[in-house]
C-alpha cells in the first residue's frame, strides 16, 4: 500500500511526454534579461550599472533584507540596461538586461563534470554558501533557501523531505534530473541535513516514475539516513503539507509552516543546486525547464540559463505550433498563463506548456448544483464553492473564519466542478484581500 | 371537559405572567434611543448604499443626530433637498455641497487601444488584475469585465457595447462612489457634476512615461505638460507622466482640450463649438440642446453623437 495524504485529491490525466528524453543544453542565447525580483521577499537591489562587463556566475543583484536572494548573471557579456521590463505577466519589473560575448565564467566555479563528495563541512558554511548563490525553492515557490533552513528559535527539524513528487501533469524536469544527476542530488540532500542537523531524510516519488525510484534507491544504498519513498499518484501529491502528511502522518496545523511538525521540505532541483553551489561554487544561474504541449513538435527538458527569453525555449523545442493558443508558465493546474513570451525564464520557472485552442479553453461558468464535488476533492478540507461565494460578496472575515488562509490553491476544485466555476480564481482574490485584511490588523 | 378547562386556565396564567415579566424586563433593559434618530432616517431615501461612509441610512441619521454641524455628512442620494429636510428637522443650518458624479477616466476603447490577448477567465475585474497586465498593453486602463457595473446600487454605469467602456447616466448617478471602491484600477473618480453638468477631465490615468503609453492606447495621457503650461487657472497638476485637472479650480475655459495633443482632455455637455478649421483635431461633439437632458450613455441608434469626444489625432 503506497503512502498518499489523507483527504482530497485528483487523478488528473498525467500527459508526461518528455520523460523519455535526456535533458538538452540550450545553446546560450544573444540577450538575457535577469529580473532581480526572482522570489518570494524583497527584489535584489543592483550591483552592476550600465556598460558593466560581466562574467557568468558574477554577483549583480544584492539580496536586500532577509526574505531575499541575490542575483547572478547567467552568462558574460555587457550589461546594456538596467532598467524595468515587462515579465511574463506585462507588468513591469526591476531588471539586468545583458548582451551576451562568449562564455566566460567567474574563475573560482568549478565547471568539470567530476562529482565532488566531501560532504564534511560545518553548518554555518553550508548555509553560507546556498545563501550567496541566491538558491530558492526550485518547485516553483521561490522561497529563499536559507530561510528555510534557519529554523525559528525554538523549534528543532527531526526531518528532511525531498519533493521529488512532480505531480503536476505534464512536467518532467524534476524526474530527468532524478534520472541523470542523481547522485549529485543525494550529495545535495547530505549536505541540506548537515545544514539542518537532522539523521534522516526522505525522498519522495510518485509511484508512476518507477525508473527515477530504483535509480535512487540504488544510489542510496550506501549512504547513511537517506530513504526513497514511493507515493502514490494523486495530485497535489506534491503539495508541502500533503507530502509530510504522506510521509511523516503528521498534519501541519492550520496558519502554521512545516516547521512547527518537525519537517523541512525541499525541491530535489533545490537540492541539486545546492550540491553545485555549495561544493562546486556555482550560483544559481541554470535550470532545466520543461517545453511540451501535444502538438510541440520536438518536446523535450532543457538545460537553460536564467533570463533566456521564453520564445528561445519555444524555439529550441521546434518553435510555437501553428494551434497554439495559450502558453502556460509551469503546469497545467497551478500554472499561469503566459502574456508575454518575450519575458525570461526565472528560478521558478519549471516548465512552458503550450496548448491549443481546445486545450486552453474555459468553459462558461454555470451555476452551482450543490453536488459537493469541490469539497471531496479539497486536500486541505475546505468548501470551495463557499468560499467562491464569499469571495464574490468580499465576506472577508467570514472567508477567515472558513479557512481561506489554509488554501494551497492547488486547483482541484475548479478541475472536478461540473459547472465550470471558477472556483479558484475568486477564492485565490479572496485569500489575497483576506491576508491583506490580518495583515493590517497586524500592523 | 375538567381537563380543557384546567389547560385553558393554566395557560392564559402562564400567559399572563410571562407578560408581566416582559414588562418589567422591558422597562429595566430599556435602550434610550434620541427620537430623533427615527425622524432623520424616515427623512433619508432608505437607499442603504454606503455611499456617505457610515453603514446606511440609519449610520447617518445617527451620526447626524449626534454631530454638532451638519457640514461633513451628505447622503449623496437624496442631496442637497434631504440634508435641507434634515437640517430643519435638527434646527440646524446646511451649507450646500456641490453635487457629484462619477466619471469614468478611460477611453481605451478597441480603436484606441488594440487588444493583445483575450482574457477567457472569470469575468471579474479584481480577478483579471490581480492575474496580469489585462488584454492590452496598458497597465493602468479599464479592463471592461464590469465590476463597477456589479456594484452600482442605482443602476446608473453600464458597459457600452461601442467602446467596451462603462458610462455613466448623468441623471441616474448619485454619487455614492460604490464603483471608485469596486475598481480595482481606480479608473473612476467623484468630481463636481458642473454648471448645467458641463466637465472638463482627463480622461486617462496611464502613469508610464509618454512613448509607453502612447504604445499602448492612442488617446493616453503622455505627460506633456502642454495642458497645464496652457491653463490660466492653474488648475491642472502633471505628476508622475499624467495630468489631473482639480475640479475646483478648473473654470471650463476648455484651452487644455484644444491643446491636448492626444486628445486625452474630455470636455462633456457642451455646445458644439464654432468651426475652426485651424484645429480639426478636437472635433467636439456635444448634444444638441444646451444640455438641459444630458445623455452622454445614450446608445439609442440615431443619436450617436454622445457628450465625449471620440476623435483623436
Amino acid at each position: 500500500m503506497l503512502k498518499t495524504f489523507k483527504i482530497g485529491g485528483i487523478h488528473p490525466p498525467e500527459n508526461k511526454l518528455t520523460s523519455g528524453g535526456k535533458i538538452q543544453k540550450l545553446p546560450v542565447p544573444e540577450q538575457v534579461i535577469i529580473p532581480l525580483g526572482q522570489h518570494i521577499g524583497a527584489p535584489a537591489s543592483p550591483v552592476v550599472k550600465k556598460g558593466d562587463a560581466v562574467k557568468a556566475g558574477q554577483l549583480i543583484g544584492q539580496a536586500t533584507g532577509f526574505v531575499s536572494a541575490n542575483v547572478h548573471s547567467s552568462v558574460s557579456g555587457t550589461v546594456t540596461a538596467v532598467e524595468s521590463r515587462p515579465d511574463a505577466a506585462g507588468l513591469l519589473k526591476p531588471c539586468i538586461v545583458i548582451q551576451v560575448e562568449g562564455d566566460e565564467w567567474v574563475p573560482e566555479v568549478d565547471l568539470s563534470e567530476k562529482i565532488e563528495r566531501h560532504t564534511d563541512l560545518p553548518k554555518e558554511e553550508i548555509i553560507k554558501a546556498i545563501s550567496a548563490a541566491g538558491i530558492v525553492g526550485m518547485g516553483g515557490a521561490t522561497f529563499p533557501t536559507q530561510v528555510k533552513l534557519s529554523p525559528p528559535p525554538g523549534s528543532k527539524a527531526e526531518i528532511l523531505i525531498i519533493n521529488g513528487v512532480e505531480c503536476e501533469p505534464y512536467l518532467t524536469a524534476d524526474h530527468r534530473i532524478m534520472l541523470e544527476r542523481g547522485e549529485e542530488i543525494l550529495i545535495g540532500v547530505q549536505l541540506l541535513m548537515k545544514a539542518i542537523e537532522v539523521k534522516k531524510a526522505v525522498i519522495g516519488i510518485e509511484n508512476n516514475k518507477r525508473d527515477a525510484i530504483e535509480h535512487l534507491q540504488s544510489l542510496a544504498a550506501g549512504m547513511n539516513g537517506i530513504e526513497i519513498c514511493p507515493l502514490k499518484v494523486k495530485y497535489p501529491q506534491g503539495g508541502e503539507k500533503q507530502l509530510i502528511q504522506a510521509i511523516t502522518k503528521r498534519a501541519v496545523p492550520s496558519g502554521a509552516l512545516p516547521i512547527a511538525v518537525g519537517a523541512v521540505v525541499q525541491n530535489v532541483g533545490t537540492a541539486l543546486a545546492v550540491y553545485e553551489a555549495v561544493l562546486k561554487r556555482k550560483p544559481l544561474v541554470e535550470r532545466v525547464v520543461t517545453v511540451t504541449g501535444k502538438s510541440v513538435k520536438n518536446p523535450g527538458n532543457f538545460l537553460c540559463r536564467i533570463g533566456t527569453p521564453i520564445a528561445e525555449v519555444i524555439k529550441a523545442a521546434g518553435g510555437p505550433p501553428e494551434d497554439t493558443a495559450k502558453v502556460i508558465g509551469g503546469g497545467p493546474m497551478m500554472g499561469r498563463a503566459i502574456f508575454n513570451i518575450d519575458s525570461p525564464l526565472m528560478k521558478g520557472s519549471s516548465g512552458i506548456l503550450l496548448l491549443n485552442e481546445k486545450e486552453g479553453e474555459r468553459k462558461p461558468c454555470k451555476n452551482c448544483i450543490r453536488c459537493t464535488k469541490c469539497v471531496s476533492v479539497c486536500p486541505m478540507g475546505l468548501e470551495p464553492y463557499l468560499l467562491m461565494k464569499l469571495s464574490q460578496y468580499n465576506l472577508l472575515e467570514r472567508m477567515e473564519e472558513e479557512k481561506v488562509m489554509d488554501c494551497i490553491e492547488c486547483g482541484s476544485c475548479s478541475f472536478t466542478c461540473p459547472a465550470d466555476r471558477p472556483l479558484l480564481d475568486y477564492i485565490r482574490l479572496g485569500k489575497a484581500r483576506t491576508g491583506m485584511m490580518i495583515r493590517n490588523r497586524k500592523k | 371537559m375538567n381537563t380543557i378547562v384546567i389547560t385553558i386556565i393554566a395557560l392564559c396564567a402562564i400567559g399572563i405572567i410571562s407578560a408581566i415579566i416582559l414588562y418589567f424586563v422591558a422597562q429595566k433593559f430599556k435602550v434610550e434611543e434620541d427620537p430623533r434618530i427615527d425622524i432623520v432616517e424616515g427623512l433619508l431615501p432608505g437607499a442603504n448604499c454606503g455611499g456617505c461612509g457610515y453603514p446606511g441610512c440609519r449610520g447617518l441619521a445617527e451620526a447626524a443626530v449626534k454631530a454638532d454641524s451638519l457640514d461633513n455628512i451628505l447622503c449623496p442620494v437624496g442631496g442637497a433637498e434631504s440634508m435641507k429636510k434634515i437640517a430643519a428637522a435638527l434646527g440646524r443650518e446646511v451649507v450646500e455641497q456641490a453635487p457629484k458624479i462619477a466619471v469614468v477616466k478611460c477611453n481605451g476603447s478597441c480603436e484606441n487601444r488594440p487588444r493583445l490577448n483575450r482574457y477567457d477567465g472569470a469575468r471579474s475585474c479584481a480577478i483579471e488584475h490581480s492575474l496580469y497586465i489585462g488584454d492590452t498593453a496598458c497597465a493602468y486602463g479599464c479592463l471592461g469585465c464590469g465590476d463597477c457595473v456589479a456594484a452600482c446600487p442605482f443602476d446608473a454605469i453600464h458597459m457600452s457595447p461601442a467602446t467596451g467602456l462603462p458610462e455613466v447616466s448623468d441623471e441616474k448617478c448619485v454619487a455614492c462612489g460604490a464603483c471608485v471602491k469596486a475598481c480595482p484600477r481606480n479608473i473612476i473618480e467623484l468630481r463636481n457634476k458642473g454648471p448645467k453638468d458641463r466637465r472638463v477631465f482627463v480622461s486617462c490615468v496611464n502613469k508610464d512615461k509618454g512613448a509607453v503609453a502612447r504604445k499602448a492606447c492612442k488617446v493616453a495621457c503622455i505627460g506633456c505638460m502642454k495642458c497645464a503650461k496652457e491653463c490660466p487657472f492653474e488648475a491642472i497638476t502633471v505628476e508622475n507622466n499624467l495630468a489631473y485637472i482639480d475640479y475646483n479650480k478648473c473654470r471650463l475655459c476648455r484651452k487644455c482640450v484644444t491643446v491636448c495633443p492626444t486628445g486625452a482632455i474630455h470636455e462633456v455637455n457642451f455646445p458644439p463649438r464654432k468651426v475652426n478649421p485651424e484645429t480639426p483635431k478636437t472635433t467636439v461633439t456635444a448634444n444638441a440642446k444646451p444640455a438641459p437632458v444630458s445623455q452622454p450613455v445614450s446608445s439609442v441608434p440615431g443619436n450617436s453623437e454622445t457628450g465625449e469626444k471620440k476623435e483623436t489625432v
